[in-house]
């Protein structure tokens, strides 16, 4: 619960705005600003991926503050999702070096080194929606 | 436009401007604010409301130039479109007021009359509006080619040695300009080290860290090496987080050092003078 911020990515102007949204959301709320730098990171590939594969989607980054567990744990979860074409085989997908594209096939991968929770929900045709977050320490 | 509405607005000409003249004058506090000096926008209001009547005198293309050129001089100096539109709405309004109040409408006709004033002002409106976007659209092209010649500049600091800083977010035209512009500098300048400084870069991410290991690769091919420098320690961890092997770059963490580097590896140092201006630096070797 909490503050969120929606961006929708459909130029790379989307993909500067949605970093930003983050940058901002995760100075609030007191990362480092290594940690910021890798919320701001993971962001930008998620958001370069549904530019460059899905066309266009959605980037949704929400502060999290969870009470009932001891201590409080607060945190910022990121949301990318798209109704593109899907990605085929995750596995191959979270591999480093893997790229259909001519990238460099770090991105998805890399995001899941530079947050502490990574989850991706992929089916061929329908979409994809990765979530991912990063606690505060 | 029927000739009996416009001799009916010729009839009624100094009515109709003194009415504009007074509505506009309470727009005009609002839109334009006071940073112009009261007889300046009177004369203005005066020239602009007289103008749009003497235009129905004028066969259409003149007519079009004579208000592109009132409006270009006042988008010129600032003016909002806002002073148009609600200028042009006023003026709408006092003849619409006119007509219906005045005698010699015949009731008849009123819709037909109503219909040729509505039609004849949207096409003003339409046109100032183009005016408008067409102005911002060339401000637009004016800045984007600005931003692109400030983008990525390659700049010669010593002979042999050039310098391309990188300062805010790279998408792909910037990108496309840094190889466009290294290489081309590189001959131009005859460099033979080039340090590419990443300090002003807010964001590295896997693409912009490919767009550089390709323009290092590019520079090693026509012949000269490439130093990264500028790498801040939150962009140095997060380039490792996400895997990236930057082995194959030589890096330096600051711009002075790479430029020490530079000079090493094209047998040169700064070295301090033994004269009396003891404080100067002069390149030997
Ligand atoms: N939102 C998406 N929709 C469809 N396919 C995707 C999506 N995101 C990733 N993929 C697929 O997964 C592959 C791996 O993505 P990843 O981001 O790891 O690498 P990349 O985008 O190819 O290169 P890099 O991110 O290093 O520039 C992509 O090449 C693409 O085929
Ligand atoms: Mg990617």
């Amino acid at each position: 619960m909490g503050i969120q911020s929606n961006v929708e990515v459909q130029t790379e102007w989307g993909i500067v705005s949605a970093r930003q949204a983050g940058r901002n959301l995760a100075k609030e709320a007191g990362f480092s600003s290594v940690d910021q730098a890798r919320i701001a990171t993971a962001i930008s590939e998620l958001a370069r991926n549904i530019y460059l594969y899905a066309n266009n989607g959605e980037i949704i980054i929400e502060f999290l503050e969870n009470e009932n567990v001891s201590p409080p744990r607060r945190g910022i979860k990121i949301t990318a999702r798209d109704e593109g074409p899907g990605i085929d085989n995750i596995r191959n997908a979270m591999e480093d070096g893997y790229t259909t594209s001519g990238g460099l096939g770090a991105g998805l991968p890399g995001v899941k080194r530079l947050m502490d929770e990574f989850d991706i929900d992929s089916r061929s045709g329908v979409g994809t929606e990765i979530t991912a977050i990063k606690w505060l320490r | 436009m029927q000739p009996s509405i416009i001799q009916m607005i010729h009839n009624q000409r100094h009515y109709i401007i003194d009415n504009w003249l007074e509505e506009i004058n309470t727009v005009q506090t609002e839109t334009v604010g006071n940073n112009v000096p009261k007889e300046m926008d009177d004369e203005t209001n005066r020239k602009f409301i007289e103008m749009i009547i003497d235009t129905l005198e004028y066969e259409q293309r003149e007519a079009k130039g004579k208000l592109r050129g009132f409006v270009e001089r006042l988008i010129y100096s600032g003016w909002p479109l806002s002073y148009f539109t609600r200028g042009m709405q006023s003026f709408r309004s006092v003849l619409l007021e006119t007509m219906s109040s005045g005698e010699g409408v015949n009731s008849k006709r009123i819709f037909e009359t109503f219909y040729e004033i509505e039609t004849w002002v949207d096409g003003i409106v339409n046109q100032i509006a183009d005016e408008y976007s067409g102005s911002w659209e060339n401000t637009i092209q004016l800045q984007r080619h600005a931003l692109n010649e400030l983008s990525a500049p390659l700049i010669p600091v010593f002979e042999k040695i050039s310098v391309m800083p990188l300062v805010g977010t790279i998408d792909t035209e910037r990108a496309k300009l840094i190889m466009e512009n290294v290489l081309e500098g590189i001959i131009e300048h005859r460099s033979h080290v080039v340090l590419i400084d990443i300090t002003g870069v807010p964001v590295v991410d896997t693409m912009v860290a490919h767009h550089i290991i390709q323009a290092a690769e590019a520079i090693r091919l026509v012949g000269a090496e490439c130093i990264l420098v500028g790498i801040r320690p939150e962009i140095a961890q997060t380039i490792v987080n996400l895997g990236i092997d930057l082995g194959k770059l030589q890096t330096k963490s600051t711009l002075q050092q790479g430029i020490e580097a530079g000079l090493q590896m094209t047998q040169r140092k700064i070295v301090k003078c033994n004269t009396e201006s003891a404080s100067s630096v002069v390149i030997g070797g």
